[in-house]
């Protein structure tokens, strides 16, 4: 008797239930994405203005970082992905359909930390590599020091932040650590998760600015809108121009500015690390949504409109007034074009 | 007192060893209870000035945008929640009912064990094998997978609940209900289940209560969602990953709406304790 | 009667459906997990490495990480729950008793992510500022104070764990040290015992394979936690006597990488890793529950 009640009941709750969720705008299409925490606060901030253009589309994105979304991407549990560093062969092989690359915006990995006073700090590559390799310990380092005169320097051991999870940011930030040192490119090399010698790992940028943010004497890597909106302090780093460059949209842009056309030859799989031009910053990248040929008509078609609502004026403006860097126009242009060419099944 | 002093040193000195064992004994105590008021009450004031209509109707704001709410997680999670009870509470009393009232039978002793190392797994292992069987075959992320992998946390404790509630009632109930010429599954049913259905209730909240509260299951299967879900079949936004997600980041914002959250969470499954509690002292008076 | 063989094979085909979903699950990681096993055979339990790049897993750093972390975590929640426990059935009046084991077991309706929040934004802080320099700056010579004050750590991660399984602890114990005859503290008393010698002598001595089964089953809660472990120990796959350097545990690894694990090789590691977390956690609730049995039978003779 009790146990039929009960059934009873739960029954009445089950279909309660289901009525309040089919209440809540059925009509809308939902477009799944996951992947790169670099872009998040972008990519929420235009599918949250993109839902004021068109009510119907409902594009939840959820940052777990590039390798989680290339991960969802190829086993479809996702219906697109965001990364910061392009696929790479092995994973493009596992693809069910082309995955194409759409270029959205441009972004710099600071090298930020936490000291008293928050000086603006200016490091020389190998400053930079050795801090991540552990070789320098202490903040009262007179290699530090040297390209930082006058700056006052606690006593406290430097810690190194660094992604637990696989991440973009970490292939951009290793890709530039790879390109200035051997050392480090043999080992702990590229990649969006390697072994890193010393420090802590916290989980997406967000993770990561949060440790920086909570512990004096910490440094790590973080996409450049982390730092500005917790108001963390960047170092400026010696570019291959031989300029100390500050992470800002200008220096980003031209970073972009000397490969416009490498970018485009190269289907916008482009890395712009290292890039030559006086005011280049030296760990400047794009970042990519990755569209499969394989997503649904209903979803496409919508999904689309939405990428070439995000190559317009308005879009790319909101991008730079969240610190990120606007596509150079020959780019958006590519992109539109390309974006029309993808033959969704 | 004065008749300790009376005593000869020796006496004296286990007295003296008693009272301290005496405090130490209670300052443990203490200590166990200490965390549980910290952690309310650190809560309760991070969470409390955040908490206003605005948290429970609004969806979640952008990174970095003041106001927004945890709507959208709160009810997913009590979708889930709901979904899930009804998918583990019935076999859950039955597993219960089985193992206790036939236990003779090789299954039974078979179930009993399975069921006990199921107490044991850890809920992340849970969430990998219904991301493997319910996420990936499926083609996405959904509510069901976590409603699932929920389920599959409950049952275990339903059933050892009811387990250990049905071995307590003394065996002149089914006797008598067997005398009467009733089928053993009416006795069972009616009778037996019904005599214990106050401390079963009791366990059947627990097991709601902590399926509210668990996250790890989650991560894989039913993910998040920015907005309201109009389907099981598609990711869904829960209280526990929200609050996860947001304590994580470095927005101060989503920090204040993280200890919010918590707060929600944690007076719910409180209440829902408290409430079989009341439940089960009502009945039994 | 035939409704009663009905209900017998509903019951039965439950039954079924139940052992062999856990079968299958149990099935699903091993096979999983048998790319990894088969290339570094049981090695994979001794191995240090942890480099995706390199395709080089090995489980020690988090079996490491989740035995050091959880029996620290046993040896800071026995003393206080066995303590809690004896208050509860040999000290308090009738009166306390109540409220204060109903919040004892408040403690274990929290959920493990809000026990995480705490964790980053109270007990780090407070390890960091308070613990860290006290142990490090006068006893930094020992290997297990060494570090820099980052707050998250073994530690804290201990730290949590222990509040979390000391309800679990507690409640066992309770249990155990109400099964002790009356009668056994009565003849103590009769002879003159103070309370601390009644309790010692005629709960405590007569429970400790009880009292070791309840910390079993805490150790076994311990092992498999995630999501407070993972907020506060650090992610770092290595191994260190220090309390203060950043660890990982099987359960922390899988919840971080497993939604993004890539190679083929990534994900079987750590599918074999979840194996090994399986098996760890249920060979200690099995030895808990056997020791409770054996328990239990000798008290009801």
């Amino acid at each position: 008797m009790q146990k039929i009640n009960f059934l009873n009941g739960s029954i009445r709750f089950l279909t309660a239930a289901i009525m309040m969720s089919a209440t809540v705008a059925k009509s809308d299409i939902l477009i799944n994405g996951a992947g790169a925490t670099f872009p998040q606060p972008l990519y929420s901030r235009w599918f949250s203005d993109y839902r004021k253009v068109d009510k119907s589309i409902a594009i939840n994105y959820q940052g777990v970082g590039s390798s989680g979304g290339i991960r969802q991407l190829l086993t479809g549990t996702v219906d697109f992905g965001a990364s910061d560093e392009p696929m790479n062969v092995e994973e493009a092989a596992k693809a069910k359909s082309l995955i194409h690359h759409i270029p959205t915006a441009m972004g710099a990995v600071a090298v930020s930390y936490n000291l008293p006073g928050n000086p603006a700090l200016k490091l020389t590559p190998d400053v930079v590599t050795d801090l991540f390799m552990g070789i320098i310990t202490k903040w009262t380092d007179p290699r530090i020091g040297a390209s930082n005169p006058g700056v006052k320097f606690p006593n406290l051991p430097v810690t190194i932040a660094y992604r637990s999870d696989g991440s973009g940011t970490t292939a951009i930030m290793t890709e530039y650590l790879s390109a200035v040192s051997a050392t480090w490119k043999a080992k702990p090399g590229q990649g969006k998760s390697v072994k890193w010698p010393v420090g802590i790992g916290g989980k997406g940028n967000a993770g990561v600015a949060g440790m920086i943010k909570q512990n004096p004497g910490t440094l790590g890597y973080i996409e450049l809108v982390y730092a500005a909106s917790n108001n963390l302090p960047v170092a400026a780093i010696k570019n291959a121009a031989g300029q100390f460059v500050n992470p800002s949209i200008a220096t980003v842009t031209s970073a972009a500015k000397a490969k416009i056309k490498e970018i485009i030859a190269a289907d916008f799989k482009l890395s712009l690390v290292n890039s030559p031009g006086k005011d280049a910053y030296p760990v400047s990248s794009m970042t990519w949504l990755l569209v499969p040929e394989s997503m649904a008509a209903a979803k496409s078609v919508p999904f689309s409109s939405f990428l070439k609502w995000a190559m317009g004026d308005a879009a790319q403006k909101t991008a730079e007034s969240l610190h990120y860097a606007a596509l150079p126009k020959e780019v958006r242009t590519a992109a539109l074009e390309r974006i029309g060419k993808i033959k969704f099944k | 007192m004065s008749d300790t002093l009376r005593l000869p040193r020796i006496q004296r000195r286990r007295h003296f060893k008693s009272m301290v064992a005496n405090g130490i004994i209670m300052i443990f105590a203490g200590m166990a209870i200490l965390p549980l008021i910290m952690v309310f009450s650190y809560i309760t004031s991070s969470g409390l000035p955040s908490l206003n209509l605005d948290f429970f109707v609004k969806l979640p704001a952008p990174a970095g945008e003041t106001g927004g709410g945890m709507a959208n997680a709160i009810a997913g999670s009590v979708l889930m929640v709901v979904m899930s009870g009804v998918m583990a509470i019935p076999p859950g009393l039955l597993c219960g009912l089985y193992i206790a009232e036939f236990p003779r039978q090789k299954l039974a002793g078979a179930l009993r064990f399975v069921i006990d190392l199921m107490t044991g797994v850890p809920s992340i292992v849970i969430g990998l094998f219904a991301y493997a069987t319910l996420v990936v075959p499926l083609g996405g992320f959904n509510a069901f997978a976590g409603s699932a992998a929920l389920a599959i946390i409950m049952l275990p404790v339903v059933s050892r609940t009811t387990e250990e509630i049905l071995r307590l009632i003394p065996s002149q109930l089914r006797e008598a209900g067997l005398a009467l010429g009733l089928p053993r599954w009416k006795v069972l049913l009616r009778l037996i289940m019904r005599a214990g259905r106050s401390a079963i209730a009791t366990g059947v909240f627990l097991a709601i209560a902590r399926a509210s509260g668990e996250t790890a299951p989650l991560l894989f299967t039913s993910f998040n969602n920015q907005y309201w879900s109009s389907s099981l079949s598609e990711p869904v936004a829960s209280l526990p990953v929200q609050i996860y997600t947001y304590a994580i980041s470095p927005y101060e914002e989503w920090h204040r709406l993280a200890w919010a959250g918590s707060l929600v969470l944690v007076s719910v499954v409180f209440t829902i304790n408290l409430m079989s509690r009341v439940l089960l002292k009502r009945s039994s008076n | 009667m035939r409704s009663d063989r009905v209900f017998n094979l509903i019951l039965r085909s439950l039954a079924v459906a139940i052992i062999a979903g856990f079968l299958g699950l149990t099935w699903f990681l091993w096979k999983s997990a048998l790319p990894t096993l088969k290339v570094a055979g049981a090695g994979f339990v001794w191995s240090q490495a942890w480099d995706p790049v390199a395709n080089e897993f090995g489980a020690l750093p988090f079996l490491w990480g989740t035995v050091v972390s959880s029996l620290l975590a046993l040896c800071f929640s026995a003393p206080v729950s066995i303590g809690a426990a004896l208050f509860l059935t040999d000290i308090a009046s009738k009166k306390i008793r109540s409220p204060i084991a109903f919040l004892i077991e408040m403690l274990a309706a929290i959920p493990s992510v809000v026990y995480g929040i705490w964790g980053i934004f109270v007990l780090a802080p407070f390890v960091r500022e308070y613990i860290h320099p006290m142990l490090n700056g006068h006893l930094g010579f020992l290997p297990f104070f060494v570090g820099p004050p980052f707050g998250l750590g073994m530690l804290t991660a201990a730290m949590v764990l222990a509040v979390m399984i000391t309800p679990t602890i507690t409640s066992v114990c309770r249990e155990v040290f109400r099964s002790v005859p009356d009668p056994l503290r009565e003849a103590a008393i009769g002879l003159g015992a103070t309370r601390w010698e009644t309790i010692r002598l005629a709960v405590l001595k007569t429970s400790i394979s009880g009292i070791f089964a309840a910390m079993i089953l805490g150790l076994g809660r311990a092992l498999g936690e995630t999501m407070a472990v993972t907020m506060v120990i650090g992610n770092r796959p290595e191994i260190s006597l220090s309390l203060f350097k950043p660890a990982a545990t099987m359960a922390s690894v899988i919840a971080n990488e497993y939604a993004e694990a890539q190679g083929d090789s990534h994900m079987s590691a750590l599918a074999a890793i979840g194996l090994v977390l399986l098996l760890v956690s249920s060979i200690v609730n099995i030895a808990a529950r056997w020791i409770i049995k054996r328990t239990e039978s000798k008290t009801h003779v």
